[in-house]
């Protein structure tokens, strides 16, 4: 199958005066619908690698290509632009906008893309908010709901404008471990029924077990990567 | 842009206490902005009025032996031409005199006018508060004080003598009060005719006198007049030249009431900056995960923008209320013994759309610090997993 994100010859340094590598010679490619868990210590490197993905940093050194578009020297309107059409955000605090209801906080990727609703994007935002069991709280204030109904809601929230790649940071992380539990099918769920990428950071031994290929990094550096 | 719009309306609903409280702010602000600048501008309105509201502000005098004017016609004509800067134009046959009653003599001033054209100058109808207006020959006005002093009521018949030795008999019609003791204790108001010939100056007048709209452009119209005249026997005065003073005070009352409005705005606008910059780092998160969702960084300052620029409107249209409750107030408490305000307010409905602007304009500016954080603002400052 076709690679969708491609990481070539990374190096990640942080900080003017005392640089500190955290990424070294990162070479990876994820597929197409493919379940990806990435697993290390902290300060492995596995949350910068994920924001590199992401666009939401840039390496010191290498090449990054996102569906074959290098992204690395992109603008920033275009990366936004990028984001907002084909990458969804998952991370371990929901990151809701409290003044907006929980259905406002799913709609909110479309809007940045499109402020106008039509019935199409109102109606599968209905239909993410079911998937998600959010239907009876929808119309909540983000900040009126549980802990498990608000990383839900983020959920729903990176899958609204259909992206093809969910990126996700400890997205359970702040969850008990049935929530946890139920999430993960969840994510399972979409990846198979609308063939999403998804690219998740845990430290959850039995959940990384679950996904199709475990990569995990040690001191910066690709330390073991299994295919299932 | 209109998400942005959105964003700022709920940010705002959402910290309504701080939001009222900056609203407060800034209609404070207007309100003392606005208070004071009518305050001010009433106060010289009210002082110009009183000074020369009632009196010749551009004035024609000849410079010949004489000092009186013959062709006193062709200059009302070419005054006349200055419409609608010259408002009212009036001649006059002025002339020292002693009148003489029972048991004294009062130095005089006759001043012979058209009583219906220096009416408009002088308002002595306005002024008249018994008997009626010379309207025939030889009948003449006395003011209140100089009523007093003589003892001549209305009706009476006074002999005044002139300069030259000769006299003659008027007949009271009225007594005026023009709110100036020493012009009450003076003029005699007569007709021109009766002034003419009193006085011995025949068909000529001793001084042309006129109003103009725009007061404080009096000497720009006395040199237009003076120059469409040009004739050297002649002397235009304006009452700016001869009330440097005066002009001076009300110069430095303007400048001071606009050092305290500049002051209040810019203490309004530091005001709005602090708040909306604290505002910023308050909704960092929300800015790094709209940031991360795709929101470009012109329209996250711009969340910035429309929070200061409805922040100013709410503040100005509050301001503007409390400033007219201020005024209100101050009329209906700060008044004289006789009931009237000590200061007329003057209400100047541009002056208060002016300081609404002024006040949305620097919420606006205030906006941009704030705007230009969120702008720079990086997602994974704020996204980090802890």
């Amino acid at each position: 199958m076709a690679d969708i994100v491609r990481l070539e010859n990374i190096d990640k340094f942080y900080g003017d005066k005392i640089r500190t590598q955290v990424l070294f010679d990162i070479n990876l490619s994820f597929e197409e619908n493919s379940f990806n868990s990435i697993i290390g210590q902290s300060g492995s490197g596995k949350s910068t690698l994920l924001n590199l993905v992401g666009t939401l940093d840039k390496p010191t050194d290498g090449r990054i290509f996102i569906n074959d578009q290098r992204t690395d020297t992109m603008n920033g309107i275009q990366l936004a632009e990028l984001r907002n059409r084909t990458m969804g955000f998952i991370f371990q605090f929901h990151y809701l906008l409290p003044e907006f209801t929980a259905k406002e906080n799913v709609l909110m990727p479309s809007r940045i893309m499109n402020y106008k609703l039509t019935p199409e994007v109102d109606q599968w935002a209905d239909e993410l908010l079911e998937l998600t069991g959010l239907s009876k709280v929808k119309n909540n204030m983000a900040n009126e709901m549980s802990g498990g109904q608000q990383q839900r809601t983020a959920i729903a929230r990176a899958l609204v404008n259909k992206p093809s790649i969910i990126l996700a940071d400890e997205p359970t992380g702040n969850l008990d471990s049935d929530t946890s539990e139920t999430i993960y099918k969840l994510l399972r769920d979409i990846n198979k029924e609308y063939g999403t990428t998804f690219i998740i950071i845990t430290h959850d031994q039995r959940i990384a077990e679950k996904t199709d290929r475990i990569i995990e990094l040690k001191d910066g550096r690709v330390d073991m990567d299994v295919r299932r | 842009m209109r998400l942005a719009l959105k964003i700022a309306l709920r940010f705002l609903k959402s910290g309504r206490g701080q939001t009222i409280l900056i609203v407060l702010g800034i209609s404070i602000g207007v309100s003392v902005q606005l208070f004071i600048g009518s305050l001010i501008q009433g106060l010289q309105i009210n002082l110009i009025d009183t000074t020369i509201g009632s009196s010749s502000q551009v004035t024609i005098t000849s410079t010949t032996d004489d000092k009186l004017i013959d062709n006193w016609d062709r200059i009302v004509y070419e005054a006349k031409m200055f419409e609608p800067e010259v408002t009212n134009v009036s001649v006059s046959a002025d002339g020292p005199a002693t009148l003489d009653y029972e048991a004294d003599t009062a130095p005089v001033l006759i001043r012979g006018f058209d009583i219906e054209e220096s009416n408009k100058i002088y308002n002595i109808e306005e002024g008249l508060y018994e008997g009626r207006l010379p309207g025939r020959k030889d009948e003449v006005l006395i003011g209140r004080e100089l009523a007093l002093i003589t003892g001549v009521s209305s009706g009476d018949r006074i002999l005044v003598l002139n300069p030259g030795g000769g006299s003659a008999r008027f007949d009271v019609t009225g007594l005026y009060d023009l709110q100036v003791s020493s012009i009450n204790e003076s003029w005699i108001i007569t007709n021109l005719q009766t002034a003419q010939d009193f006085l011995g100056m025949g068909n000529k007048v001793s001084s042309v006198e006129m109003q103009v709209s725009e007061v404080f452009d009096a000497d720009v119209i006395g040199n237009r007049i003076g120059y469409a005249v040009s004739d050297p026997n002649l002397k235009v005065d304006n009452w700016k030249d001869q009330n440097q003073s005066l002009l001076s005070g009300l110069n430095g009352q303007s400048v001071s009431s606009y050092m305290i409005q500049i002051f209040v705005l810019v203490a309004v606008l530091l005001g709005i900056s602090s708040v909306l910059a604290i505002s910023v780092v308050q909704k960092s998160k929300q800015l790094g995960i709209l940031k991360a969702m795709g929101i470009k960084d012109k329209e996250a300052s711009l969340i910035f923008v429309f929070q200061g620029l409805m922040l100013g409107i709410l503040g100005a249209i509050m301001g503007i209320a409390f400033g007219f409750g201020l005024l209100y107030s101050f009329t209906k408490f700060a008044v004289n013994p006789d009931g009237t305000p000590v200061v007329p307010v003057y209400i100047n409905y541009g002056f208060i759309a002016l300081s609404g602007m002024f006040a949305i304009v620097s919420a606006m500016i205030a906006s941009l610090i704030p705007a230009r954080i969120s702008s720079r603002l990086n997602p994974i400052e704020v996204i980090k997993n802890g």
